[in-house]
């Protein structure tokens, strides 16, 4: 059932069969929630939601100053790629910010995956990073970031600091339940064709945790990033946050809208980069 | 020639929150020897899975002596290969190199330890899939791999847990008479747990029947109806032959609680 032949016949039988159920089509398995592809009714939603925002505008019915047209965003997005605003370039702003959220990526990366590793196999390095973890985990980075502005100050420091700590707890307590889905047989067998200690961590647990690593980089990176932009908007010298927040100090609605934009389009992009990184790294993630 | 020994063997699994003290093998003593073929038989809960666990070096004893080559087995090692009951293949890896696993710990040269498992993989009829995933293989054709990786270490004994527990009853036959070929062809000692009286009559040198709760050795049979399957090569008119069907009865018998009789050997 598509979404074109939803609308060619608008009739309440079949408003009803769409909700309701009935027996199912051949390759189709009768009672399976939420079947069918939606990707034609997703693109709908998008042009609706974008036609009706320019509607909106252009009949101006709401003034620029609380929600601009598509068009000018189009505009300043043009303009601040080469302009300076707020102390640098729309360029200059999202270097400022990957740098910082890869750079406390890659520190959480280098020592959130071998904790979590020694967790799970180790009932003294699972005692000591327990408790640690677990106060901070559940308190949001926004929290605890002032503190940080005292002992760190605004700079790169302070926010690669702030957005280290968001990414590592889910990083270490992914790679930790990483090592739990291996099957004990898994490691027997190892031992059993005369494995050092050493290598069963390597060539079985390391490897066979890959998938809630992945997972793990993927929760982090998220994380990272949407505390970065709220560390921005509390203190910083450049970066999108700082650019939002500038833009809507001074008023100038359509940057904050198009930072909006940015700051979804790089998170996504983001995701789809773990997601490509899943695909070649754990093929065979679910299916064994 | 291995000589594996178990003398007055008893394994107790300590109380828990939920259940009370468990014994799960109780005065085991068998001697394997040589290029033995002894398979455990038993309904689920009589101790087969310890006793293999045991004789693999992953369960201490409680009390007892498990000896090999007179000397106590501390631990798992290369010269014991286990095939488990879920193949416990490693999906990361391909079938060459989940066959040639042993090697690679043993940091055996990638030539070597390919020629070898190429070998085992011919024995065992995958010689077109080396370089398969090993998510995409049939259950069958895991336990092949997961039998070629046992071989490939060339362990002086072979422990396996009912590895032919999770197959469909054509394609377990065919690893039943694959397995027996494998035996007669490397001479190995062969410890084989099932539960299923046929494939135990069909292929043991000597098979022991235990009964759960505790786990012990009801009764101990000397068989040789593989040496009628290596002669005919025809399982199948083997499997009715009226003496196999005489001792499927008595062991059916001695399952069921008719005939209890403890084997004192």
């Amino acid at each position: 059932m598509s979404f074109t032949t939803f609308i060619k016949k608008p009739s309440i039988k079949n408003l009803f069969k769409i909700f309701g159920r009935g027996p199912v089509k051949p390759g189709e398995s009768y009672g399976a929630p939420g079947v069918g592809s939606s990707t034609a009714i997703s693109v709908a939603t998008s042009i609706t939601l974008i036609f009706l925002w320019w509607f909106i505008t252009y009949m101006e019915w709401i003034k620029p100053l609380f929600l601009p047209s598509p068009e000018s965003v189009i505009i300043k997005f043009v303009q601040i790629w080469k302009e300076d605003f707020a102390g640098a370039t729309l360029w200059g702003h999202t270097k400022s910010s990957l740098f910082r959220v890869f750079g406390a990526f890659f520190l959480a990366c280098v020592t959130a995956i071998p904790i979590g590793i020694a967790m799970g196999v180790n009932r003294i390095f699972r005692g000591i990073f327990d408790p640690p973890i677990e106060f901070y985990r559940p308190i949001p980075p926004l929290g605890y970031l002032p503190l940080t502005i005292i002992w760190l100050g605004i700079d790169d420091v302070q926010k690669i600091t702030l957005i280290y700590l968001a990414v590592f707890a889910p990083m270490a307590l992914n790679s930790r339940a990483g090592v739990r889905s291996i099957t004990i047989e898994q490691i027997q067998m190892a031992y059993s064709l005369g494995a050092s200690r050493a290598q069963v961590i390597w060539h079985v647990i390391l490897k066979g945790a890959m998938p809630e690593i992945l997972t793990g980089m993927r929760i982090g990176i998220g994380f990272g990033w949407t505390t970065l932009v709220a560390a921005e908007m509390v203190a910083a010298e450049a970066g999108i946050g700082h650019m939002v927040l500038s833009a809507a100090e001074f008023l100038v609605t359509d940057v904050v809208v198009m930072g909006i934009f940015v700051i979804g389009a790089i998170a996504y992009l983001f995701d789809l980069l773990m997601r490509f990184i899943d695909r070649k790294v754990v093929p065979w993630k679910g299916k064994m | 020639m291995s000589t594996l020994e178990l003398k007055y063997v008893n394994i107790i699994f300590p109380a828990t929150k939920l259940a009370g003290e468990v014994h799960a093998l109780k005065d085991i003593s068998i001697t394997i020897e040589g290029n033995d073929f002894v398979v455990a038989l038993g309904a689920s809960g009589c101790g087969k899975t310890t006793l293999l666990n045991v004789m693999a070096g992953f369960i201490q004893p409680t009390s007892g002596e498990v000896l090999l080559e007179n000397k106590p087995i501390d631990g798992p090692g290369a010269d014991r290969g286990v095939v488990f009951q879920q193949h416990a293949l490693l999906p990361w890896l391909n079938v060459i190199e989940n066959t040639s696993f042993g090697l690679m710990l043993q940091k055996t040269n990638v030539k070597e330890r390919n020629e070898v498992a190429a070998k085992y993989l011919k024995v065992v009829g995958l010689e077109d899939f080396h370089k398969h995933p090993v998510y995409q293989l049939s259950g069958g054709m895991m336990q092949r791999v997961g039998l070629a990786r046992a071989l490939t270490s060339d362990p002086d004994i072979l422990l396996m847990d009912e590895p032919l527990g999770a197959l469909d009853a054509l394609t377990r036959e065919t690893m039943q008479e694959l397995i027996l070929d494998i035996w007669r062809e490397t001479k190995k000692m062969v410890f084989f747990i099932t539960h299923s009286v046929d494939e135990a009559i069909f292929m043991a040198t000597r098979l022991i029947v235990m009964s759960p709760r505790p786990g012990r050795i009801l009764k101990t049979y000397n068989l040789d109806f593989y040496q009628r399957f290596f002669k005919s090569r025809d399982a199948r008119s083997i499997k009715s032959l009226p003496e196999f069907i005489d001792v499927r009865e008595e062991i059916l018998n001695i399952i069921h609680g008719d005939e209890i009789r403890i084997d004192q050997g």
